[in-house]
């Protein structure tokens, strides 16, 4: 019950996107079609849950027993770098049509705020899932990341999906580009309003 | 370029914010008023100026294969001392921006900067450079923030001037999107004309 709480909450009621505004570089970047949108997405998720997973186990199995806490944002972007690194590896090695499908993501995502954004969060943040205010377990940590991932993605696909749209319309100059897709977003982030309160 | 072009360029030419669309997740995040926007804007100035010196002093030894993850250390040292500085001085602004204060280290506009400029000139030019982008980043954030801080609540910089709740949307997250998505344009319109 805990766990579907977290999950609906992380991609409905805080939407990473469109809520707390992490990753919003790709949101607005690569959202022009559909193709890239789920591309990305899937990339996102892979690397966030990956990340989140690694860092949780550094911080409290390196860092707090070392009392470098401090080391933290060096450490973790650190080992977020060197992650993306090995994934897209591995990935040519062992699946070369996910590589391919996947591949051209992966360096942007070392400078995605949302995957160093879930890390900090997990390991700093008290959360309130059924009952008392408590920091996350391993367990509750990795299903947040990957619900949360799931969230970029349910935003960036709808998103895109209205940018190929908005591309057939004729829009004022000035407007063209980054603002009308802003003002979108904007309508997206009032629709996914109406989900807080429901956890 | 002289030093002073090296300054202003980065307020309407090159602005961050406005032209290079660069930096929109603090950028929407934490203009929830004039205040808070400037506060980030100047945490990301300090850590602009510093890994731009840092950068242009050591990009010629650094080989040419690792330097995006040797830059994103040293930016992330210069992050950490920030994290201590504003702990000290100013706690209270390191609660409100929170999460948003270690995420500079991903912020496209400090890295960008490093590839872009820093690398390739002298430490005083990276210097200017890193001041200007990082004041015209700031003076956006701040009008960002006064913007929807006005609608929102009301008030400007902490004085309420209207009694009662502004618009709350433009607080929330909506109105950040709108905000700046209108903004974006109006900066387009006025700089078109010149």
């Amino acid at each position: 019950m805990e766990y579907l709480i977290i999950i609906i909450s992380a991609i409905f009621v805080n939407n990473i996107l469109l809520a707390q505004f992490l990753g919003c570089c790709p949101f607005l970047g690569v959202s022009n079609k559909l193709s890239t949108a789920v591309g990305m997405s899937g990339a996102v998720c892979f690397v966030i849950t990956l990340a989140t997973l690694v860092t949780y186990l550094l911080q409290y199995y390196v860092l707090v027993p070392l009392h470098i806490e401090f080391m933290q944002t060096i450490s973790f972007i650190l080992v977020i770098a060197a992650l993306v690194q090995m994934v897209e590896i591995v990935l040519k090695k062992v699946s070369p049509s996910l590589y391919q499908a996947l591949g051209i993501f992966l360096p942007l995502i070392t400078t995605n705020c949302a995957v160093l954004g879930v890390a900090l969060i997990v390991v700093t943040k008290e959360f309130t899932f059924g009952g008392e205010p408590h920091m996350l377990n391993l367990a509750e940590s990795v299903v947040y990341a990957f619900a949360t991932s799931v969230g970029f993605g349910v935003a960036m696909i709808l998103f895109a999906g209205l940018r190929e749209q908005l591309a057939l319309n004729k829009v004022p100059k000035a407007f063209q580009g980054i603002p009308i897709a802003l003002i979108t977003a904007s309508i997206l982030a009032l629709a996914f309003m109406g989900f807080s309160g429901l956890v | 370029m002289s030093k002073l072009q090296l300054i202003t360029k980065g307020l309407i030419k090159e602005n961050p914010t406005f032209v290079l669309i660069l930096g929109m997740c603090p950028t929407l995040a934490t203009t929830t008023s004039a205040m808070n926007g400037m506060g980030m804007g100047l945490a990301t100035l300090f850590v602009l100026v510093l890994s731009n010196m840092a950068i242009s002093a050591t990009a010629p030894y650094i080989p040419d294969k690792v330097r995006i993850p040797a830059y994103i250390v040293i930016i992330a040292a210069f992050v950490t001392i920030l994290q201590f500085i504003m702990q000290a001085y100013t706690p209270a602004m390191y609660e409100t921006l929170g999460l948003f204060i270690p995420l500079i280290v991903v912020n496209c506009i400090v890295l960008g900067r490093a590839e872009a400029f820093a690398n390739k000139n002298s430490v005083i030019d990276s210097a200017c450079d890193g001041l200007g982008i990082g004041i015209g980043f700031t003076l956006a954030l701040t009008v960002l923030g006064l913007v929807r801080e006005i609608i929102g609540s009301g008030s400007a910089f902490g004085f309420k001037f209207i009694s009662g709740d502004g618009i709350l949307v433009f607080v929330l997250a909506p109105g950040a999107f709108l905000a700046l998505g209108y903004l974006i344009v109006l900066f387009r319109k006025l700089t078109d004309k010149k």
